[in-house]
């Protein structure tokens, strides 16, 4: 009997008509896709896109050289070298971050003690040769300033869950 | 100068090539926009939106693929047989845009109005073959051959079952003359198409014809969420798009035929019906509009399986082919045998 119902519900097609009826009522579902340019998908304020390099309001850069990202960093992306300023304190003399390496985990800004190397929530850039994607302490520090205001605002946002 | 024109007109040559002309040009308008009207429903059944940059919602973008591909470099593989290499899409584009001199459009509309239409159908689709097969060969590359031994395989597997399905049709209509079977179906409406006594052989030759076609759930030749194009991976460029052409003019082709043999072709639906006296409006009237909105509606068919159906694996497709199809239609033939013998109305009163 099972045998039976089975012979006659594929010699009718059955299971084939069910699936046609899916896609047809997807056919006249409201539409999903979201046009880039002009359209954009809500970011999440623990974005994680291209890293900044963040100052304390009165200028004086964040950096502590502690190279815990640069210790924690897995794909090895990050290099500090350190040295002694005038007034003794330890700064960095290079930050580099090679972006074709990175993977964009967030681990170093989780191990910064002073929020000083940050993921910010921009992801549309580009480099027409590699050297460009290779982030320097100037470039890093230029976006901080460029950004800031918003750097601090998803820092604030999140401060309530660290 | 009207005069003038019209007895260019008369002269033969010119009046076929005036009417090939006619056939040729919408036909592969259609084509296009079938590629592109197919982009659109599939994306629409997987909730997108399809292709909508070029032109305004995207209706230049069958004209933006064929002004790439014809700007696309023609590579010819090394150790390929060139003649060869480039006389396959030759031979697949013009067996496709040949078998269209039979389709009739109207009563009187048909560039070829010749009585064994449908062998000649037939015959040209099986001749289409030999570009694939030509195609892998002359290709010199084993992943070509390997698909072209498949591709023409299952197309031979199925025009077997395609054709004992024409049988049925060619009983019920006492001629191959396609023009005839469709006006053996005249007379009372949408009941008297041949879809209804022979709805078996209706579903498989349309299953057969997506076969056929190599379209989906049958393209494991093409299969391309897993391997590459098939028989023409090593085709670039215009050569590339010829098979494309061809493809998709053998589409359009198996989804007329099926409007014109099961469906009633040019007939209205309501055509002598009584019911709301629909029988006696404009909507009875024959014309040329019935037969393409029922070819798209096969043509919709083929991509709604598109976007529904998971791939079929090689050897089911045979099993399906020879295990199932062939003795469903042989048996139906028994049937519509049965019915012939005692005339059932209104489909096998003998006119």
């Amino acid at each position: 009997m099972k045998h039976l119902t089975q012979f006659f519900s594929s010699l009718f097609l059955a299971e084939l008509f069910k699936g046609l009826s899916v896609t047809g009522r997807y056919f006249f579902k409201k539409k999903i896709t979201v046009q880039y340019p002009e359209e954009k998908t809500p970011q999440s304020f623990r974005f994680r896109g291209l890293h900044a390099l963040r100052r304390y309001a009165n200028g004086e850069e964040r950096c502590i050289a502690c190279k815990l990202c640069e210790a924690i960093c897995p794909a090895l992306a990050i290099s500090i070298e350190s040295e002694e300023r005038e007034d003794g304190t330890r700064r960095t003399k290079s930050y580099d971050i090679d972006l074709t390496k990175c993977i964009f985990c967030g681990f170093c800004e989780e191990s910064c003690p002073v929020d000083s190397i940050v993921e910010t929530r921009i992801f549309e850039y580009h480099g027409e040769e590699k050297s460009d994607l290779f982030m320097t302490k100037e470039k890093l520090l230029a976006v901080g300033d460029k950004y800031e205001d918003q750097i601090a605002a998803d820092r604030a946002q999140d401060a309530s869950y660290r | 100068m009207l005069d003038l024109i019209l007895s260019i007109y008369e002269i033969p040559v010119i009046n076929i090539l005036v009417k090939i002309i006619a056939i040729l040009v919408p036909l592969l308008l259609t084509v296009a926009y079938f590629t592109y009207i197919e982009r659109k429903v599939i994306g629409y059944m997987q909730v997108r939106i399809g292709p909508n940059r070029v032109g305004p919602r995207g209706w230049l973008q069958p004209i933006a693929d064929a002004m790439k591909l014809m700007f696309k470099e023609i590579i010819f593989p090394s150790g390929a047989n060139r003649v060869l290499f480039i006389i396959a899409p030759t031979i697949a584009i013009s067996t496709a845009l040949a078998a269209w001199a039979v389709v009739p459009f109207g009563s009187e509309m048909v560039l070829a109005d010749i009585n064994v239409a449908l062998l000649y159908i037939l015959a040209m689709t099986s001749i289409g073959v030999y570009g694939v097969i030509l195609a892998g060969w002359s290709s010199n590359s084993k992943y070509a051959i390997m698909s072209t031994l498949r591709t023409a395989a299952q197309v031979v597997s199925y025009e077997i079952a395609m054709g004992f399905a024409l049988v049925g049709v060619v009983m019920a209509a006492r001629s191959l003359n396609i023009g005839e079977i469709v006006m053996g179906q005249g007379g009372s409406g949408i009941l008297g198409w041949y879809m209804w006594p022979l709805m078996p052989l209706f579903v498989i030759y349309f299953v057969s014809g997506v076969a056929e076609t190599n379209r989906a759930p049958f393209d494991v030749a093409e299969g391309e969420s897993e391997i590459v194009a098939g028989f023409h991976v090593e085709y670039s460029g215009i050569l590339f798009a010829i098979f494309f052409l061809a493809e998709y003019a053998n589409m359009i082709l198996i989804s007329v035929l099926a409007a014109l043999m099961f469906m009633g072709g040019w007939l209205s639906p309501f055509e002598g019906v009584s019911f709301l006296g629909l029988g006696s409006t404009f909507l009875a009237g024959s014309s040329i509009i019935w037969l393409i909105s029922k070819t798209v509606i096969f043509m919709f068919l083929f991509l709604w399986f598109r976007a529904t159906f998971p791939r079929y694996r090689y050897d089911q497709i045979m099993r399906l082919g020879w295990k199932v199809f062939i003795p469903i239609t042989i048996v139906w033939i028994y049937v519509v045998g049965i019915m012939y013998y005692v005339e059932l109305a209104p489909w096998f009163t003998k006119g």
